[in-house]
Formats: structure tokens, sequence, C-alpha cells
């Protein structure tokens, strides 16, 4: 309730950087939830199988290659101990050597990720710019048929796992119908110079179009059918959230004075509903770090979910965990990127004092 | 030409049980300039009266609409819902009840107030409309428009916000104004101030005003001529002196029992359903 | 209950689910009697009829030893539930538990019990099963364990946000008044008004497991063959495509039409008992 003077009170002074606060905040939870996650991951590498190095050596070691193997990696030292020297190396940016490679983690992990990070992005740039407008369109024609084709829609792209949606497509757009390529990430007619490894980035810092044409072209299939089931998420939620704006009074004022319903769709409804959605969009473009494991495999995609499935088959702890460390890292970044977004969106943040829960 | 003229205006909401009837056959009409009052608990049909006239409702599906509502002449049935939706925001427009929440929380006013007045002319720059809306803001007796219209609405008092959307409902001349409950939500005192400002800028740009309200209190300061609705039906009309001073149906006496002492505040507490209160529609006349 | 259902059935959509979702548990509960070859859920080779294509003998063709892919789909709807169930079953009332104590108790127990769980939410749940499947063998039980290890934490934040609002309701407020202990509290006030959610929850995640769990199979770190599973039948048929094209299609289309009942119903569930989200 205002008090009788506060008629021309403004409520709030202005911001004194609250998104920075925010950052650094958000910067320190980041830090706790990966101490916890790198223990999470060295109670599930260290404890669950029992024994590292005989899983790393097969069954066919003898005691002799075990005991020399534990020693190398200090399997004998106390469990603290293990884990304390765990935390230095990471620190240091030594995620150990890989049992299967014979190189380190982390050469490996640069190598692979950038393939799975491509993917993953268009991926999410098609969730985002697929989903979002078809769940407009279903809000804006709510109960009418334009909004039960969506909620059908969305509901069947999000009740197969990617894999599925995989073979589906590859099958029907690279095999019968065969616009794009079966798989891997580049015709071999082309040498590519990596710079970033992101192969399409990689061929415009080339200024060669035709490479650049080449690497979408693989790109779009795996990508598709990563992101179908993100579009159906995408979709439903902003249907749901906007539907619910749709009751504000802000809605039928803007109603009242004729703004235009697909203006009021896509402007001053859709703003206030994408500001909910957006922590879960950036929930689905994180489970599709997960999911990028699946449409890597059917598609030949050389990234780091097939190296992650190869060292989990060989049972190549240091690899392992690298891989599970690197991927809830990049989780982090991109909740972090998520919670800035909502910031600069929604005002409310931005002009808090306490930069904090509005 | 009567502005707004309503003749025998029905309404009903087809639902899973059946039929609901929510108006049964309204008369109402507004001169040009004039402020006229419609009045009666919440339930009562005032609002959805509101909304058929600025063919908000006609866009439901379940909702069945007979009657003539004539907007300057022109019947609202017989337009297109494309020529209806032009005339909102231009010809007509509206206050709502609670003016912060009735503001997009996540845009400045500067914002909305540009695609108010981009509904009169599309093809307005964004410095014209700053310009527009500043002058608009100023006539409201608001002090700072430049640092109002950068603002967002949970940075401005409710009265603060109430001057706003006066100043947006105003700001295309429109020829009727709808004020549904204005400023209900707003502290007695503030409710008072922002009442009297807006008396003050109709009578300047001789708009005409639906003034819906469950207050008799407010009505009284407010309108010329006052409607008392009760379930559907109007049950009472009349020049306002006349209404207060003879009020002759029973449910306007009811009405006017219950008007709290002080003004604004509460819900008139109006007693049970009385068979007197279905009496037939008495009219005092224009009055004028 | 009863009259859930009949609403349910209404909506055409809702009835669609219910009708798929009845369709797979009759499938798997009477797979052995439904299964035109019910010996082929094991290890059996049949050479001779090998890699057929869909025919009056084989609806859906026959795998890469010559076994029946429909009556294998009947069997591996069993796995695929068993496991949803199972997991559901351990990780809702531990998932439960949590959220209540955090969100009922508040204080440290509050702060220790949500920052484990937004550890555990911070991998994406098919790399955590992935990477706890790497250091175990892969059976259907430990498939169960890993999968359940993802899933509790979801559950604790879903019951932790409604404990925290019902916190400052009227009627908890009254018990706590009347001095009520914290366990009559937690579970006979608040936890009532949390069943609804965790029951469409449930019944959503029913599909999401069917679907991790196929994931995990499917990468060759679930059930292990000769069991029939839908993940690794896609897996071992998506190396013969194009041509043999019923490998993969039909224990695809059967995850499909599996997770979909689920989700239509989960859906439906979510209108009937008006639950946000």
């Amino acid at each position: 309730m205002d008090p009788p003077h506060s008629l021309f009170f403004f409520r709030t002074e202005p911001p004194m950087s609250p998104i920075l606060r925010l950052l650094l905040r958000r910067l320190g939870i980041s830090v706790i939830v990966l101490i916890g996650v790198s223990m999470l991951i060295f109670v599930i590498a260290r404890i669950i199988p029992g024994d590292p190095a005989r899983i790393a050596l097969g069954p066919n070691a003898n005691a002799e290659q075990i005991a020399n193997l534990r020693a190398e990696m200090h399997l004998d030292d106390s469990l603290p101990v293990q884990y304390a020297n765990f935390v230095v190396d990471v620190l240091r940016g030594d995620l150990g050597t890989s049992l299967y490679t014979n190189r380190p983690v982390t050469l490996d992990i640069a190598q692979f990720l950038p393939a799975t990070l491509e993917l993953v992005l268009l991926a999410g740039i098609i969730m985002v710019g697929v989903g979002l407008p078809l769940g407009i369109l279903a809000a804006r024609h709510r109960n009418r048929w334009p909004d039960h084709l969506v909620r059908i829609l969305s509901l069947l792209t999000v009740s197969a796992p990617s894999f599925v949606w995989a073979v589906i497509l590859m099958l029907l757009f690279a095999f019968y119908l065969p616009l794009f390529p079966v798989a891997g990430r580049i015709s071999d007619v082309y040498e590519i110079e990596r710079v970033t490894g992101f192969l399409t980035i990689d061929a415009l810092l080339m200024a060669d179009l035709a490479v650049f044409a080449d690497a979408l072209h693989h790109l779009i299939l795996p990508a598709v059918a990563l992101s179908l089931s993100g579009i159906g998420q995408a979709a439903r939620l902003t249907r749901a959230n906007m539907a619910e704006t749709y009751e504000k009074p802000y809605i039928e004022m803007a109603q009242a004075f004729g703004f235009f319903p697909n203006r009021i769709a896509r402007i001053w409804a859709f703003k206030p509903s994408l500001i909910p959605s957006l922590t879960i969009i950036g929930l689905d473009f994180a489970a599709m770090l997960g999911n990028a494991f699946l449409v890597e495999a059917v598609f030949a995609w050389p990234g780091l979910s097939r190296y992650g499935v190869n060292v989990i088959l060989r049972k190549d702890l240091n690899a392992i965990m690298g891989t599970v460390l690197i991927i809830a890292l990049t989780f982090l970044i991109v909740n972090i990127i998520v919670d800035l977004l909502i910031a600069l969106l929604n005002p409310r943040i931005r002009h808090s004092t306490r930069g904090g829960e509005a | 030409m009567s502005v707004l003229s309503i003749n025998d205006l029905r309404l009903s909401f087809k639902g899973l049980r059946g039929k609901t009837d929510v108006l049964h056959g309204i008369d109402l009409s507004i001169a040009k300039g004039e402020r006229v009052a419609l009045v009666g608990e919440s339930g009562s049909g005032k609002s959805v009266t509101a909304r058929i006239v600025l063919g908000l409702l006609q866009e439901l599906r379940n909702a069945r609409i007979s009657g003539d509502v004539l907007f300057e002449g022109q019947a609202l049935a017989a337009m297109t819902a494309k020529s209806r939706a032009d005339l909102r925001g231009t010809d007509m427009s509206m206050i709502f009840q609670d003016p912060t929440s009735a503001l997009n929380p996540t845009f400045t006013i500067g914002r909305q107030f540009a695609e108010v007045l981009r509904r009169r002319d599309k093809t307005l720059s964004a410095e014209t409309c700053a310009t527009r809306a500043a002058d608009a803001l100023a006539e409201t007796e608001i002090p700072d428009p430049a640092r109002v219209l950068a603002s967002y609405p949970f940075q401005l008092s409710g009265g603060m916000n109430q001057r706003v959307m006066i100043a947006m409902a105003l700001a295309n001349r429109p020829k009727l104004l709808l004020a549904d409950e204005p400023g209900t939500a707003l502290d007695v005192s503030v409710q008072a101030q922002t009442l009297k400002l807006m008396h003050r800028l109709v009578a300047d740009h001789a708009t005409a005003v639906l003034f819906i309200s469950h207050n008799l209190g407010v009505v009284r300061e407010f309108a010329d001529r006052v409607y008392v609705i009760y379930r559907g039906r109007i049950v009472e009309d009349g020049p306002t002196a006349a209404i207060f001073a003879h009020p002759r149906h029973a449910y306007t006496r009811a009405l006017l029992d219950a008007v709290p002492r002080i003004t604004g505040a509460g819900l008139p507490d109006v007693p049970e359903v009385s068979d007197a209160f279905l009496a037939p529609h008495i009219s005092h006349g224009s009055g004028s | 209950m009863i009259r859930t259902i009949l609403v349910l059935t209404r909506n055409p959509l809702s009835l669609l689910g219910l009708i798929l979702v009845g369709l797979v548990i009759v499938a798997a509960v009477f797979a052995p009697w439904l299964a035109p070859y019910p010996t082929h859920n094991g290890a059996v080779v049949d050479f001779l009829n090998n890699n057929r294509a869909p025919s009056a003998q084989n609806w859906m063709g026959t795998d890469l030893v010559g076994r029946d892919i429909f009556s294998r789909i009947l069997y591996a709807y069993q796995i695929s539930l068993t496991l949803g169930v199972v997991v559901l079953v351990i990780a809702t009332p531990i998932g439960t538990i949590i959220g209540l104590l955090a969100g009922y108790v508040g204080g440290w127990v509050e702060a220790v019990l949500m920052r484990v769980v937004d550890v555990f939410l911070s991998i994406p749940p098919l790399v955590l099963a992935i990477a706890m499947m790497g250091v175990l063998e892969p059976t259907l039980t430990n498939a169960m364990l890993a999968v359940t290890a993802m899933w509790w934490p979801w559950y604790a934040r879903l019951v932790y946000a409604i404990a925290r609002s019902e916190r400052e309701e009227g009627y908890v407020l009254a018990a706590e008044v009347i001095g009520a202990g914290t366990p009559h509290i937690a579970f006979r006030e608040i936890l009532p008004n949390c069943l609804p959610a965790i029951i469409t929850k449930m019944t959503l995640d029913m599909g999401f497991v069917i679907i991790i769990a196929s994931s995990l199979s499917f990468l060759g770190l679930g059930v292990q063959p000769p069991t029939p599973d839908l993940g690794s039948m896609v897996a071992e048929g998506a190396r013969y495509l194009p041509d043999s094209w019923w490998l993969t299609v039909f224990p695809g289309l059967a995850i499909l039409i599996a997770v979909f009942g689920f989700n239509l119903l989960g859906d439906g569930l979510r209108e009937v008992l008006e639950i946000d989200g």
C-alpha cells in the first residue's frame, strides 16, 4: 500500500549494477556446486566399483601389474588424500592420462569437445527458434486447432529418445530422400585448418563458403534430431506460461487499446512469459549435452560423447571423470548465462537494489 | 446523436451445463461529452457491458449477444471484427481497476505509451511518440514525464500509474472513455485526487464517459446521470441528483443505504435478495 | 480415483493415452501368451529365418539371428515397465522425504539437503546415469540403481517447492499451535497436498524413465543381450540401415508409443488435477 504522500515518489533508486552482483553470487554458488560435483564424481569413480586399477587392467591382470598401477594412481593413499590430490590436479588443469588414448585427458577433451558443442549449440538455436514460435502460435490460438496441433506434435517429439529420432530422420532424409549426408562432420575432399574446432566457424575464418556449406550440411540432420524433444518442451512451456499471462489485466488492457492480436502474442504476452520459461529452457539445453551421446552414436559424429562411450566401455576412469566434470562445468556455465539473460530481460531484477530474487 | 446507444442488449454464455444468462435486455445511452455511471454490485453485468461496447466479448466463442449497440450511430454487430478492433484505442479506450497490474511489467511506460499512440498513427517516430507521451503525462500533472517514461510500472506508485493510465486512455482523444472501477485498488485519498483529475480532463476534451462502479459515493462526485443495474437488468436511471435525492427503486434505496460513510472504502453491504429488487425499471428521464 | 479416470476419458487425447498405456501394460503382462514366438525371448537362433522383412509369419520381421521382432518387443516392454516401476517406487519416497524435510524443517537441514540436490541436478541426468553405468557392470539391477540415483533429486525439488509454500499456510500454523510434532505435520498435513503433483509427475516420469533406460541400453550400458530391450534392439539394427529398416523402426516406434501413452495420460492428469508446470 502506498502512503498518500507517495504520489510523486519513485519507489526505487537507480540501480548500482545489480547484474554484476547477481553474476558474483551465481559464480559463488557455482563454485560450491562444482565442489559437490567433483565429490560426487570422485565417489562414483572410487568407491562404487571396487578397485579402479583392477577394473582398468581387466580380469586377466596379475597382482604385480595391479600393484604397480595402484601406486601410479596413488590408490594406496587414504580417500581424503586421494580426493585432495584429485582436486589439486584438476585445479592445475590436469585430468590425468587416458588409459584408452594414452594421452592427457585434457588434450582428448579439447579435441572432441568442440564437435559436441557445435552440435549442441545449433540444436539449441533450432530448439529456441522453432519451439518458442510454436508455443506463441499455440497460445495465440488457445483451445483452437493450432493449439491442439502443437500440443500433439510437442507431446510426440518428447515421447521418443533422440536416438530414435536420429534413426528415423536418417532413414527418411539421408537414405530415402538423399538430401543430407549419412555421417561425419565434413566431406573427405575438404581440408580444414582447425582454429576453434567449430568447423563452420573455422570454414568462415578460412573464408571458404564451400567448406562452410559442407560443414553446415553435415550438421543439420544430427542437430535437428537432437533438438526435436527440446522443441516440444520449449513449445509446451511457452504455451503454458503464455496462457497464464493471457489472464493478466495488462493483456486485457492491450486488447482494450486495440493492440493487434499478433503483436500482443509476439511482444506483450511473450516477454513476461519468457522470463519464467528460460530456466527450464536452459535445463533442456543442458540435457542436450547428454542426448548428444545418443545422436553422435547414430551419425558417427566425432565428438566428446563418442569419446565418452569409448572410455566408459574401457573403464578408463580418468577419462570418465574428466568428461563428466567438463560436462558439468559446461552445464553450470549455461545456467549462469541463462540467469544473466533472465536478469537482463526482467526489469525487476535489473532495477532491484538487492540484485536477487524478484 | 448519442455517442453510445444500447438497446435491449442481451448476453448469455454457453457452457458445458447449458446456457447462463448474464444480461437481460439493457438500455442505455450516452450523449457527446456526457458522464454516465453504471452502478451495481460485482456480478451484476456492468463490466461485461463495457467489454461488449469495446467489442472484446464478441471475440469469445461461447458468448451469445443480441440487441443493438450503436457507437456514433454505427451498429457494432453489423461491423466486421476488424473494424470493431479499429475503434479500440482510437475512438474508445478504457481505464482499469488496478493501474499497476494493468500496465505490462516488462516494458517501460514509454514503450507502452508509444504503442498506444501508434494506434492512431502507425507512422509516428519514436521521438514524436516520446514528445507526445510527455505532453500527455504533463497534462495529468506528472512532474517529470521523461523519467516516468523511462520507468517500469513497478517503479512507480499506484497513483502515478493511475495518472499514466488516464494519460494513455485520453492520448488519442477518444470519443468514449470506459472506466471500470477506476482506482478502486488505490488508497482513498489518491483515488479521490485522480478522479478529480480525470473529471477535469474529460470535461476539457468533451469526452463521453461510461463510468462503472459499485460505489455510489464516487459516482455522485463524477457522473451526470446514473444507471443502476441489478442482476443483468437496469432497475433505475436518471440524473445523478434525482437518483440520490429521490431513489424510487427498492434496490437503489438498498444500495444508497449501504454506501459506506467514508468515500471509496470497501464494497457496499447490500442485503440478500429481496423480491422488491426485481420490480420493473424506473426512469427519471434524461434530466436535460 | 475412479472419478478422475472417468473425467480423463472425456478428453480424446487423455483417452488415447489411457488406451496406449493399457495396451502396453497388457502386452508386457501377457507377453508369454500374446507373443507368437514366446521362446524368442532369449538366446534362440534361427539362421534359416534371419533378417526377414515383415510378413504374415513375422509381422515386424525377424532380427539378425532369426528371432521374431514383435515377440521380442512384447518381452522388452516387460523390462521397460519393470525398470520404470522399480525406479519410481524407490526414487519417489526418497525424494519426497528429503523434499519434505528440507521444505518444512528449514534451517541448516534445508541448506545442506538442497545443495546436495543442486549437485545432482547440475549434471545432465543422462550423463550421470552413463557415468555410473561406466563404472558398474551393465546389468538390469545396476541400470535401475543408476537411474534411481539420478531421479530422486527431481522429486526432492518438486516436494520441497510445495512444502516451502505450504509451510506458511494456515492449517500448518494451526497444527503447530496445537503442538503437533514435525513428523505429523510433514507427513499428515503437508504430504497430502503434494500427492496430486507427485502422482502426475510419476505418470509423466514413467515415460522419461523408459527413455533414459532405453538410452543406456542403446549405448550398450544397460540390459545386456540376449534379454530383449528396445534400446539395444535399435542399436543393433542401426548398423543395417536402410536395408533392414524393420530392425530399428519397430523397436523405435514401440518406445514412442509407450512413452507417448504415458505423456498423454500425465498431461491429462495434470489438467484434471489442476497442477501448474
